[in-house]
Parts: C-alpha cells; sequence; structure tokens
C-alpha cells in the first residue's frame, strides 16, 4: 500500500474510533480491536492485548496509547522507516483526539443547558447502560486462544480477577503476572 | 500574569497530569479536581461536577474531556488546545518510546513468556471493574438486559460497536418521545 493512503486510511479509522469512543477507556476497545485487527489487520490480537497491558502500566489514557502504538507499528511493518512510523503515531493521536475538540467546543457555548436538558439525558439512559455492554464485550473479546494458551492461563486470570476485586494496584497485578509468565514459561 | 503565561501554566498542569496518572480515566480524577478545584481554584465543587458528567457523556477519553473543558472555560478555544496537548503528549512520547523499544524485542523467547503471563491478567483487570460500574450507570435487574444484548452481539455477531451506539441513542430518544405523547394523552 502506498505511504500516502495507509497515513489517510490510519487518519480516518482514528477518527470514527474518536467519533463513537462513548464512554471512554475500556468501551472503546472493541471498537479499536475490530478495527485495528480485524479490518485492516495492521497488528495481531496477541499485539492488541500487549498494547492493554502497557497501557494499564503506563501514564494515561488506552484510546491514545492505542493510537500511538497502532500508527507506528502500522507503518513500520509495512517496511518504512521509523520517521514515517512516528508521523503515523501523531495522525492517529490527532485524529482520535478531534472530534472531542470539536465536540467539547460546541458544549461549551451552552454547557449549562445542556447538562439538565431532558433530551440529552433521554439519549444517554439506554446508553450508559450499553457502555457497561461494550466494555464486557471488550472482556471477552480478549478471552481467546492467543491470549489463554493452557490451564495456566486461566489460572494467571483467576487469580488477579479475585485480587483486582480485593482492591490490590493493577500495576502490581501486571508485574506479577510478568513474572508468573516468566517461570511458568521458561524451561529452565 | 500575562496572558502568555497562563497558556503555558495550562500546559503544564495537564502535562503533569498526563504524565503521573496511571490507568487513566477514573484513577485521573482526584488528581485533576486537586489541581483544578483546591490549589488553582479554576473551578468550584459544583462546576467540576457538571463537567464531570459531561466528560462522560459525549465521546473520547475523560481526561481529554475534562482538559478540553478546563483550557476552553480559562481561555476560550486556544486554551483548550493548550490543555489538551498538555494531555497528550506525555503518552504520545512514552508509548512511542515503547513501539520503538518492544517491536524489537517483542520476538525474544523470554519477553514472549512474561507476556504470556500477562495476557491473561489483562483480561481480569478489564472484567473486574464490571460489577461495580454497572451498579454505578443505573445497571439493574430491570435493564439488564441492554449490556447483555450489547456485550453478546458485540462479542458473537461482531456487530460493530458503532450501530450499538446509534441504536442506543435512538432507543433511549425514542422511549423519552413515546412517554411525552403518552403522557399528553
Amino acid at each position: 500500500m502506498e505511504l500516502t493512503e495507509l497515513y489517510i486510511s490510519l487518519f480516518l479509522t482514528f477518527l470514527k474510533i474518536g467519533v463513537f469512543g462513548f464512554g471512554g477507556g475500556y468501551a472503546m476497545l472493541p471498537l479499536i480491536q475490530q478495527e485495528v485487527v480485524d479490518v485492516h489487520k495492521w497488528i495481531s490480537v496477541s499485539d492488541f492485548t500487549d498494547i492493554v497491558a502497557i497501557s494499564q502500566t503506563t501514564p494515561g489514557p488506552i484510546a491514545f496509547n492505542s493510537a500511538t502504538y497502532i500508527g507506528y507499528t502500522a507503518v513500520t511493518e509495512m517496511g518504512y522507516e521509523h520517521g514515517f512510523g512516528v508521523i503515523g503515531s501523531a495522525i492517529c493521536t490527532l485524529a482520535v483526539s478531534f472530534p472531542s475538540l470539536i465536540i467539547m467546543t460546541i458544549v461549551c457555548l451552552f454547557f449549562f443547558r445542556l447538562k439538565s436538558n431532558p433530551w440529552m439525558l433521554a439519549s444517554l439512559s439506554v446508553l450508559k447502560p450499553a457502555i457497561i455492554g461494550l466494555i464486557a464485550s471488550a472482556a471477552l473479546m480478549l478471552m481467546n486462544k492467543n491470549n489463554f494458551i493452557d490451564y495456566k492461563s486461566w489460572l494467571i486470570f483467576g487469580a488477579v480477577l479475585v485480587a483486582s476485586l480485593k482492591k490490590v494496584d493493577p500495576i502490581l497485578l501486571i508485574v506479577l503476572s510478568g513474572v508468573a509468565g516468566f517461570v511458568l514459561y521458561n524451561s529452565f | 500574569m500575562n496572558v502568555g503565561k497562563q497558556y503555558w501554566e495550562l500546559f503544564l498542569v495537564f502535562f503533569k497530569i498526563g504524565a503521573f496518572t496511571f490507568g487513566g480515566g477514573y484513577a485521573m480524577i482526584p488528581i485533576i479536581r486537586n489541581e483544578v478545584v483546591n490549589k488553582r481554584l479554576w473551578l468550584n465543587d459544583d462546576e467540576f461536577m457538571d463537567m464531570l458528567a459531561i466528560a462522560q457523556s459525549i465521546p473520547g477519553p475523560i481526561s481529554l474531556n475534562t482538559a478540553l473543558f478546563v483550557g476552553n472555560k480559562r481561555l476560550g478555544f486556544k486554551g483548550s488546545l493548550f490543555s489538551s496537548a498538555g494531555i497528550i503528549l506525555p503518552s504520545f512520547f512514552v508509548i512511542l518510546l515503547i513501539a520503538l523499544v518492544f517491536n524489537q524485542f517483542k520476538e525474544n523467547p523470554v519477553v514472549e513468556s512474561i507476556f504470556k503471563g500477562i495476557r491473561p491478567a489483562v483480561v481480569a483487570l478489564i472484567a473486574a471493574p464490571l460489577l461495580g460500574l454497572g451498579r454505578s450507570a443505573g445497571v439493574n435487574w430491570k435493564n439488564s438486559w441492554i449490556p447483555l444484548s450489547v456485550a453478546l452481539s458485540v462479542w458473537l455477531l461482531k456487530i460493530s460497536p458503532v450501530y450499538v451506539i446509534l441504536v442506543a441513542i435512538l432507543l433511549g430518544v425514542g422511549h423519552f418521545v413515546f412517554a411525552k405523547h403518552t403522557m399528553k394523552k
């Protein structure tokens, strides 16, 4: 694919992700995964899971993190130099933020009328519970054969689930499960 | 303080928030509140709560929406450009660095073994807060069909979240119009 074509495709995809990014964070994952892994095949599903893991351990929202990472990777995987990858990152990050910029600018014009506007509340009445469903589907979509390779995967999943419900710090849990992976999947 | 300095201050405050808040979204809220409400008096508590409600209702990450709102309220559209640049740039640089390094090491068997352990943990970390989030989004037995049908249709039928969101908005508005109409009668 031509580089310009790839840039345009990245821009439009992340613009779409930005426009429909209701609920932020995890709620945006199913759309990002469908577009980036299934439709455009820019990265594999394991790579995508690794981005989510990296996002959970670094500052900043998942939407930006995946935009930056995918923009770079999609371009360099096509054989282009690092510099073009950085431009790809910038394009995706701008595209995913642009819809929020426009919408928030409009919102600020008549903010205090909007917050108790009955139409606004009506449109959110079904959307809010639907966003919970989107987050659930993000978890279900990642519960696949690439990420759950054997019974050890399920042991790690169960342990982290319980620890997380007990409010153990997520960064610590990622580090510990990395250590578990290192011990369980290396034959010394 | 001159105006140039105020733009710079907006940028720096949100740069700091962007650089030191791990986990995104909800973890950032108390830190943003401390900077914006307690330390700088840019918004009062009521304004902050109203702003949060809006930031969660429009598309995009909550931290970005918050930065855009505060920047706009302080110094207009140009202010929102500075505050959003501040919130975006830290993670941009961090992830770019990771992408540069990680792409060279991901074939390494040791790195791969570490990520084999991390991947199921990622899924658990997404699933764990679901019940609490559901409760605060007002999910109960009566409307639990909404998240259930959304999760199943996106997961199994591979329906795009774009359609899910459009249908959810239409249903909400449709129900409101219907209720209004029957009330008039």
